[in-house]
């Protein structure tokens, strides 16, 4: 059967639920009254934000924002840090200890925001309080945090104050995590993951040996983990494994659940603006990078290693699960990847060297549909800065959305564009530096340095996947990796809420003819441009002597 | 491929104003000579750290010609580096500095020769300073300070920025404005009561009061700004340098950790190589040209002779969205003229023609004298003596004027509201037919003007105003940029109505008092738009400091011109549909330089990558398919340094503007800087590759 058709279902789902998600996102964004949510969940809300002290009046500066993010975020990630080094023995049926400081504190950072890469063996390593208090409560409101930037952001971009962080972060768990969680998490349980907190299973296998599968409240971890663009498997093995990706049916339902919230994201600033026409090109955009990037992988995997091609026809097996066959493995590469996912449905190290150019440029990027929130949030500063450049063409001071671009914008976004090199080059140029046995790979060559510059841009992008050739248990990765973690999350969400403050501050102006309108075909392909010089060109140098490289050396 | 309306262009500056002008030529000569040796200068790295690009070079030179001399610094793969290509790698990184340098020097050096031209025509003078007890005492013009008082007479140069307290006295402004005609100055008045420093005056004798301290004239401002000694960035170009600097922080990152991510291949790069990655691409070229292009800019609104306070001023401009003008002067010829004379009840037309001659007799405005000129040529004479009649003049409050005769018949002409009034107070009725003439002349875009003889109407006398020609096509041109015109005049709403349709303005303000001029803007302003307003009284001070811009005629008053962000010396403003285009041919310039720039990067890439990691096996990427290795980095440092001169004339010069909507200016100029980036270098470098190769440079 040609993979082309299944592939295209989740993307046109994701595509057909946008304008549903988007309108319930604009709500919230716009705290538009939702009566029947009002009714059955505003109690708990209310009684949430009494318990936080805090009265729900929007914060009159980035700062008044960005503080009670930081100290919440801070605050989860204390308790998380706790329960991760001690590991009491409560719902901790084979009694795993507390985890290596250094691992502890990589595991709670990395979950905390919304990164979900994983240093450890879950399955080894983690009870059942872990799996539930730790990983799955910072999956919640890691996303959450993701959204609430977002949600600030576009306020921030459409002219309004930014917002209540503590109220956005319930309501975005209230009115859409949780109750979209349930529902993921009920149809995959149909599909058959399973969702119980009995003891792990002692089976005898067709061979006669005894062997103890862990088995735990998958469907739930399994449904935030796609939703909330987290990514961490319950198991190592991640979305390749049956417990969590059982059959076809959950593969799509993964797909999907992970374009669902950033496309919607999306079709929600339209709304919010008032100018979908303006949304659904930026969406057309970021779907044909998607789309482009998920064809090439597709095609790599289908049509397998051209370096084997005497031996071996067919597609490259390698590291695949038989159960979704090569290309949709590609496509979930892209997938995870674009939306800052993380999760995989097979093994990345074992990819083709196209599908890594395909990962890596998704991870660099970081707004091919992007992640929890931030996606969008990401996808305004390449715009602000398309308009920037190119908008003096027009001959006027360049102006966004009817504000003018000046200097602190110009600073902000550029901050942003800064960023990610900062956390992704220089401690990838480190690692390197140490050779082969502080990268603790196997692999001396372009795929070694694929494997490094992914793990850090990986970590910065907030997204998750690795390749998995790499020994990254050590301190050395485990810490080093943190700072990527923290700087590639924070710093942005610092920059962007203050920029998205100054954008609300200025007076509007009104459009004329002389205006450059941003929701325009032109303009939406300058902003591709702008895309890919300001933001891939960068990390051109590592591609080339990475994947690149790689893939040369498989065609000659 | 789409295709653009052919639109005439906007007049650009050095039009035929150009030999209007008395201000000494610029002198050019020598600009290159001492361009060459400023920019030599210029290579002062104290000079070079304000602009983080060109610093960057800077550095990068300095580390390239380090390793010329001792090719050994660092051991590695740079061991046994040749010194031939370190030189010429070297060189090219000089040349791409001192290019840079020599394109803002040239900017500069044009605005130098600018500036002393105008520096000549403020010599220091000795002036007479009048002391409070009114003695006068003679000290040098540069010792006056605002509020002095001196006296001038004829034959003087007038030694400040003045404003007339006393006397009558013909002025010669051509030093600044051009105008060869001497003007007339008294007191009291609001156009004529002003004095420019460095003018001469021709007859007679005034007492001034100073306004400005010596070195805060307008001449001395526009000095300052032309010369670019007190240049200041202006925002946007703050905002780009922003931009520009953290992208030179982003490729250095990029470039510096290439070093241990090849290594890790064995495969590191030398660091001569690197530098020159490094500099090919950071945006080098808009780095190297942006200061010229500001001012450059500058330089090109003083030839226009237009002051402007600042450069932000002028960028300003390209921003504006509505302009408010006045319509006589700016849309229409300054003098109406009297077209016809349409009599009322059982009056004839030599009845209408007799009285209109009784009540102009005295009037000297063009109106009054057209009044004559008309009613003479149908055969009328006057029907008194006039060395025994009183002439009464027009006031604003009373809005007619005319004369009276020894025997008491008065004889009035003036607007048709008042004339009315006039008749019935002197117990008179108003023919029901005068509205209906006043409508006719009205609706035909003339000025009405009713004409009375005691308690009589006799008629209306049709005043006709005279459209600018080809002011049309001008708002026609800014209505295609996005900019709004909005007229204000006195007229009644009729005439005023068929003026604006005639000239093509998108709206307009009929009976208009000053104080409607600065609701206008307000209102304007409130809607999110940027206003541009021209003025010369001194009941426009407010509003031009209310306009985001407001040009003031250089024959208007002191207050008027402190008030506004420019001057025009040539008082003529329809100018300010010209500083418009300047502004937006300076953001353009910026614009699509920096897209130029940044787009070359990718053939950059192209070139470099390939010849750096050719063991990497990145080979089949070199698409260029550029000789060796060491002849791609050099083609690419050469086409690097090359760019900038070769873009200098454009950057001096400015992207031609063409009167188009934004998403056409877009796509045009994305056409040629965008895409035209993205390929000139795969042309250049492919070109300068063959050469190279020709010459056996390496």
């Amino acid at each position: 059967m040609s993979p082309w058709p299944v592939a295209a279902v989740p993307l046109v789902l994701a595509v057909l639920t946008a304008p549903p998600l988007g309108r319930h996102l604009d709500a919230l964004i716009s705290d538009r009254p939702q009566p029947a949510w009002d009714r059955w969940v505003g109690p708990l809300e209310a009684a949430l934000m009494r318990w936080v002290g805090d009265a729900g009046r929007p914060a009159d500066s980035a700062m008044g924002y960005l503080l009670p993010l930081l100290v919440s975020n801070g605050l989860f990630g204390l308790v998380a840090l706790v329960l991760l080094l001690l590991q009491p023995p409560w719902l901790n049926p084979l009694g795993f200890a507390g985890l290596r400081p250094d691992l502890a504190l990589h595991t709670t950072v990395s979950f905390l925001t919304n990164t979900d890469q994983q240093h450890l063996v879950p399955e080894t390593s983690l009870g059942n309080l872990a799996q539930l208090g730790v990983i799955q409560f910072l999956m919640f409101v890691s996303a959450a945090t993701g959204l609430a930037v977002g949600f600030a952001v576009i306020r921030g971009f459409c002219g309004r104050p930014l917002g209540n962080l503590h109220r956005d972060l319930v309501r975005s768990l209230t009115r859409l995590l949780i109750p979209g969680a349930l529902l993921v998490a009920l149809a995959l349980l149909l599909c058959g993951v399973p969702m119980t907190l009995a003891p792990p299973q002692v089976i005898t296998t067709l061979e006669g040996a005894r062997q103890t599968l862990p088995v735990g409240p998958i469907a739930l971890f399994e449904a935030i983990k796609q939703l909330g663009e987290n990514g961490g498997g319950f198991v190592a093995a991640n979305g390749a494994h049956p417990y969590e990706n059982p059959t076809l049916l959950s593969n799509l339902i993964s797909t999907w659940a992970m374009l669902a919230i950033p496309v919607a994201t999306i079709d929600a600033f339209g709304r919010c603006l008032g100018n979908r026409r303006q949304s659904n090109l930026l969406l057309v955009l970021v779907l044909a990078l998607l789309l482009l990037g998920g064809a090439v992988a597709m095609v790599a995997e289908g049509a397998g290693n051209p370096a084997l091609s005497t031996w071996l026809d067919g597609p490259n097996l390698e590291g695949k699960e038989l159960r979704f066959g090569a290309p949709l493995t590609g496509l979930w590469a892209a997938v995870t990847t674009g939306t800052m996912t993380g999760a995989v449905n097979g093994s990345l190290d074992a990819a083709m060297p196209a599908t890594l150019v395909v990962a890596l440029f998704n991870l660099f990027l970081q707004v091919v549909v992007g992640g929890q929130g931030t996606g969008v949030a990401y996808l305004l500063v390449f715009v602000l800065l398309a308009v920037f450049l190119t908008g003096l063409m027009v001959g006027r001071t360049p102006e966004l959305l009817g504000r003018k671009v000046e200097k602190p914008q110009v600073v902000w976004a550029s901050l942003v564009l800064l960023i990610h090199p900062l956390f992704v080059l220089i401690p990838a140029a480190l690692t390197l530096a140490g050779g082969t046995a502080l990268a603790a790979t196997g692999n001396p060559g372009p795929h070694g340095i694929s494997e490094v510059v992914y793990e850090y841009a990986s970590a910065a992008a907030n997204n998750g996947s690795g390749l998995a050739g790499l020994g990254n248990g050590s301190p050395w990765w485990n810490l080093s990796t943190t700072v990527s973690l923290l700087g590639g999350r924070y710093l942005p969400i610092a920059a962007l809420l203050a920029l998205a403050d100054g954008m609300r501050r200025k007076p509007a102006l009104a459009p004329g003819p002389g205006t450059l309108r941003t929701d325009t075909t032109l303009f939406t392909l300058v902003t591709a441009m702008v895309l890919l010089i300001l933001g891939a060109l960068t990390f051109f140098p590592v591609l080339a002597l990475g994947p690149i490289a790689e893939g040369l050396a498989t065609v000659s | 491929m789409t295709s653009f309306p052919r639109v005439p262009f906007l007049r650009m500056p050095r039009g035929p104003r150009h030999e209007r002008r008395h201000v000494e030529r610029p002198r050019h000569q020598g600009l290159w000579r001492r361009a060459l040796i400023d920019a030599v200068r210029k290579l002062d790295p104290r000079l070079t750290v304000t602009n983080p690009v060109m610093f960057v070079t800077w550095c990068g030179t300095a580390l390239c010609l380090l390793l010329t001399l001792s090719p050994d610094l660092f051991d590695g793969p740079d061991a046994g580096q040749s010194r031939g290509f370190n030189g010429l790698i070297s060189l090219t990184l000089l040349a791409t500095l001192l290019f840079a340098n020599v394109a803002e020097a040239l900017a500069e050096g044009r605005g130098k020769a600018q500036a002393d031209a105008l520096r000549r025509t403020q010599a220091r003078t000795e002036a007479r300073r009048l002391a409070d007890d009114g003695s006068i005492e003679r000290v040098d013009s540069s010792a006056l300070r605002r509020g002095d008082r001196v006296q001038v007479e004829a034959g003087d140069v007038i030694p400040a920025d003045g404003e007339v307290i006393d006397g009558v006295a013909s002025v010669d402004e051509s030093a600044i404005t051009g105008e060869s005609a001497p003007v007339l100055k008294e007191a009291g008045s609001d156009v004529a009561g002003s004095v420019t420093g460095g003018t001469r005056i021709l007859s007679d004798q005034l007492t001034l009061r100073i306004t400005a301290d010596p070195g805060k004239g307008f001449i001395d401002r526009m000095i300052a700004l032309v010369e670019g000694a007190e240049r200041t960035k202006t925002p946007n170009e703050i905002a780009l340098t922003v931009l520009l600097a953290v992208l030179t922080q982003v490729f250095l990152i990029a470039v510096a950790t290439l070093r241990p991510v090849a290594g890790f291949l064995g495969q590191a790069p030398s660091v001569v190589t690197l530098i020159a990655l490094l500099v090919a691409l950071i945006p080098t070229t808009i780095g190297g040209l942006l200061s010229a292009i500001g001012i450059a800019g500058m330089d090109r609104v003083a030839q226009f002779n237009v002051i402007a306070t600042s450069g932000r001023a002028v960028e300003a401009c390209g921003d504006v969205n509505v302009l408010v003008l006045d319509k006589t002067g700016t849309i229409t010829l300054g003098n109406r003229l009297a077209e016809e004379f349409l009599p009322v009840g059982d009056h004839s037309v030599m009845d209408l023609a007799m009285v209109a001659l009784a009540a102009s007799c005295f009037d000297q405005t063009p109106e009054g004298r057209s009044i004559v000129r008309l009613a003479e040529r149908l055969g009328a004479t006057l029907a008194f003596d006039p060395s025994t009649a009183r002439g009464i003049d027009f006031s604003a409050r009373t809005r007619m004027s005319g004369s009276d005769t020894p025997e008491g018949v008065e004889y009035r002409k003036g607007a048709v509201e008042a004339i009315k009034g006039f008749v019935r107070s002197r117990g008179g009725q108003v023919p029901g037919a005068l509205d209906d003439t006043f409508e006719q002349v009205s609706s035909l875009g003339g000025t009405p003007l009713a004409v009375c003889q005691g308690n009589a109407v006799l008629g209306v006398i049709h005043l006709k105003d005279i459209i600018k020609p080809g002011i049309r096509e001008r708002f026609e041109q800014l209505r295609r940029m996005g900019i709004r015109t909005v007229m204000l005049t006195g007229d009644n709403p009729i005439t005023a109505g068929v003026i604006a349709r005639e000239a093509g303005v998108d709206d307009f303000i009929a009976e208009a008092t000053p104080e409607d001029k600065i609701s206008v803007i307000q209102r304007e302003q409130a809607l999110g738009k940027l206003v541009a307003m021209t003025g010369d009284g001194s009941n426009d001070a407010p509003a031009l400091a209310q306009a985001n811009v407001g040009v003031a005629m250089n024959s208007g008053t002191q207050a008027a011109k402190e008030a506004a962000n420019m001057v025009d010396l040539d008082s003529d403003p329809t100018k300010l549909i010209d500083i418009v285009t300047i502004g937006k041919q300076l953001l353009i310039t910026r614009g699509a330089l920096t897209t130029f720039s940044i787009a070359n990067d990718v053939a950059k890439y192209f070139a470099i990558l390939p010849a750096l990691f050719v063991e990497a096996g990145l080979g089949p990427l070199n698409v260029m398919q550029l000789a060796s290795p060491r002849s791609a980095v050099l083609s690419a440092m050469v086409f690097n340094a090359l760019i900038i001169p070769a873009l200098v004339p454009l950057a001096l010069r400015g992207v031609q503007f063409r009167p188009l909507s934004a998403e056409q200016l877009l796509q045009r100029n994305l056409l040629i800087y965008g895409v035209g980036g993205l390929v000139a270098p795969f042309v250049g470098i492919k070109l300068i590759d063959v050469v190279v190769n020709t010459l056996h440079l390496v």
